[in-house]
């Protein structure tokens, strides 16, 4: 068993804004995640968070551990020693709904106007015949809250938007490559990015968004669907 | 006049109610005290079952769960992995039940071949190469976050209302009759009731907890069922074991990842969940019988929740689900029965047979209120999920 000290940003629209302490006993072999809920479930039942699936499928659970956006499910109990204090506070970014919990509104938007889909084909498991399998973006907002850009320009795409129209492009599923070329080439599109890369490092699902977002750049670049500077200067 | 109908819940349970009665056209309100599918539904398997794991134990659950699989790969294609599954043979005992599975996936109505070993293994290189029999099934993937959600978005298009982070606290009664329920929004601690002709109790292994409301004694035993995930996509098929259902007997693989479960056992409180780390290590240790190599991917979550098993000293009166073999995995209560006009519950069920509970609890709710608007969630497409937000 290990003990810490879970420093949790409340609050919300209306209420003031505290960091609130609970301390905790959790076994080292779970995840920040069970001993939030665990608050939840023994110590106070207004604590707001999201959670589903506990692996990192679902994408609900991600907050800022430590100042870092990450998976609460996915975040082991035994990587701090007993008796730290882990303080956990909502992605920034997006709308607060309290506690934990933010509106992911905007991200879910931006998926559905490009249509994002769901299923790929599937290019990673051995064997014969051919199968599919889900995208690798849980749409989890992860990037959304670490990119700089995308805190300074609302507008913006943003990294996991631009990643899932790279996906788009290499395997289209009967999309519209125009109006997703439109989109990425936008002012608010891939050229808004400023490689800063933090994105890559807080993606728990393996999509790599700033590598995505170069690739469109030079997709868009090659087949002259680069829009004039006036236009990016929207 | 358009009746109102406050569901409890929202699983997959109460999404597919949800869904199921805008189709008949009541007007419906979801209260949920988290985030969708934030317990039961949300930690289950994410298998979307062929059917052939009941058709030992349980021959109507079994073609139930082949009917629906067929209809949800109509129904919601863009959100499932339909590569299909294997029950794979480990050893002779496992191979002693071949022939009397394949005879009762053949009476029940669930597709089933017997593939050569070999075969198998050129589908799937990385099993274990000691197999002694491989049956294909039709299995499928879903994240269960997303299903549940595709029933939302759909529901919400036909006029229903979410609520999140809103938890019922209370009944709302009008003489003897439920006539709604008193919610507390956890966002702002504000309390209000909202009225309605019907309320549904879809809350899982919460059940008894809105039973109590009405002093109808509904027994739920929570049943916890350990997964855990590793972080490679060993096999593109679901794989089951070939044996009666038995603890760590089935690998699901989704995107990057493969989730082996499950184990079975009581717990008090539902709330919360302490994972015993011997089950960690026995599932661990069942997905290396499966595929050797197994627990070399790094670990990728651990989970688990309460599946609600309605315990028999409940003092319900069932109402009758009618001639259709509509059994076992799940129950729906109209309590006027129990003393409680207005309040209808259903409990138990699969994932996969959502939409079949859904239609039979529209149909219990159509013979209490006399409309006769029929189910058509056999039809009607499910919107994509994103549709949920916008």
């Amino acid at each position: 068993m290990r003990t810490l000290n879970l420093c949790i940003l409340r609050g919300g629209p209306g209420r003031p804004a505290a960091y609130q302490t609970y301390r905790i006993t959790v076994d080292e072999h779970l995840n920040i995640l069970d001993a939030v809920q665990k608050v939840w479930a023994t110590q106070d039942p207004t604590l707001l968070f999201r959670h589903a699936c506990h692996h990192a499928s679902c994408g609900l659970c991600g907050v800022r551990v430590n100042g870092r956006e990450r998976l609460m499910c996915l975040t082991p109990i035994a990587e701090f020693p007993d008796g730290a204090t882990v303080t956990l506070e909502p992605l920034r970014n997006f709308p607060w709904v309290g506690d934990l919990v933010v509106d992911v509104k905007p991200l879910m938007e931006r998926m559905a106007a490009i249509q994002a889909p769901y299923v790929r084909r599937d290019e990673l498991t051995a064997g014969g015949e051919e199968g599919t399998r889900f995208e690798d973006c849980i749409e989890c907002g992860l990037c959304m809250s670490a990119c700089p850009v995308v805190g300074s320009d609302s507008a913006y795409l943003g990294p996991s938007p631009l990643a899932m129209i790279k996906r788009l492009l290499e395997e289209p599923r009967g999309r519209d490559i125009r109006s997703l070329c439109l989109l990425a080439g936008d002012a608010h599109g891939a050229w808004r990015c400023h490689s800063v890369m933090e994105c890559v490092e807080v993606c728990p699902s393996h999509v790599d968004p700033s590598q995505a977002i170069g690739w469109l750049r030079r997709y868009l670049i090659l087949r002259g669907r680069r829009q004039p500077a006036e236009a990016q200067r929207r | 006049m358009t009746l109102h109908v406050v569901i409890i819940g929202a699983g997959s349970t109460g999404a597919a109610v949800a869904h199921d009665l805008t189709l008949r056209g009541y007007r419906v309100t979801v209260v949920e005290r988290g985030e969708v599918a934030c317990e039961t539904t949300g930690r289950n398997h994410g298998l979307l079952h062929s059917g052939a794991r009941y058709v030992l134990n349980d021959p109507p659950a079994a073609r139930e769960c082949a009917e629906d699989n067929a209809l949800m790969r109509k129904l919601m294609p863009d959100i499932l992995e339909l590569n299909g599954g294997l029950f794979v043979a480990l050893n002779e005992e496992d191979l002693s039940y071949k022939e009397a599975f394949l005879e009762a996936c053949a009476q029940a109505g669930v597709p089933a071949e017997e593939i050569p070993i070999k075969e198998a293994l050129r589908l799937e290189p990385n099993l274990n190469p000691r197999i002694l029999a491989a049956v294909k099934v039709q299995d499928g993937v879903f994240d269960p976050f997303h299903f549940t959600l595709a029933f939302l978005a759909t529901a919400k298009h036909h006029g229903a209302a979410v609520h999140t982070y809103t938890e019922v606290v209370d009944l709302v009664w009008n003489g003897r009759s439920v006539s709604g329920v008193k919610v507390r929004d956890r966002r702002d601690g504000r309390e209000y009731a909202i009225g309605a002709d019907l309320v549904v109790n879809a809350a899982g292994p919460w059940a008894g907890r809105i039973g109590a409301m009405a002093h109808v004694h509904i027994a739920v035993l929570p049943v916890a069922g350990t997964m855990v995930a590793v972080g490679r996509r060993w096999v593109r098929r679901v794989i089951n074991r070939l044996c009666p259902p038995c603890d760590g007997g089935i690998i699901v693989p989704q995107r990057r990842n493969s989730v082996v479960g499950t184990t079975s056992w009581p717990v008090e409180n539902p709330d919360y969940i302490a994972i015993p780390p011997e089950q960690v290590e026995a599932m661990l240790a069942a997905g290396e019988e499966f595929i050797p190599g197994f627990r070399s991917a790094p670990l990728r979550g651990i989970s688990a929740a309460a599946r609600p098993l309605l315990h028999e000293s409940s003092q319900l009166v069932t109402a009758d689900p009618g001639a259709r073999g509509v059994t076992r995995g799940f129950s729906c209560f109209n309590h006027a029965r129990d003393g409680a006009p207005g309040l209808f519950s259903i409990i138990g069920g699969k994932t996969t047979t959502s939409r079949l509970m859904a239609e039979v609890m529209g149909d219990v709710i159509n013979e209490a209120t006399g409309i006769t608007n029929p189910c058509r969630t056999r039809e009607v497409p499910l919107l994509p999920y994103h549709a949920f937000y916008v």
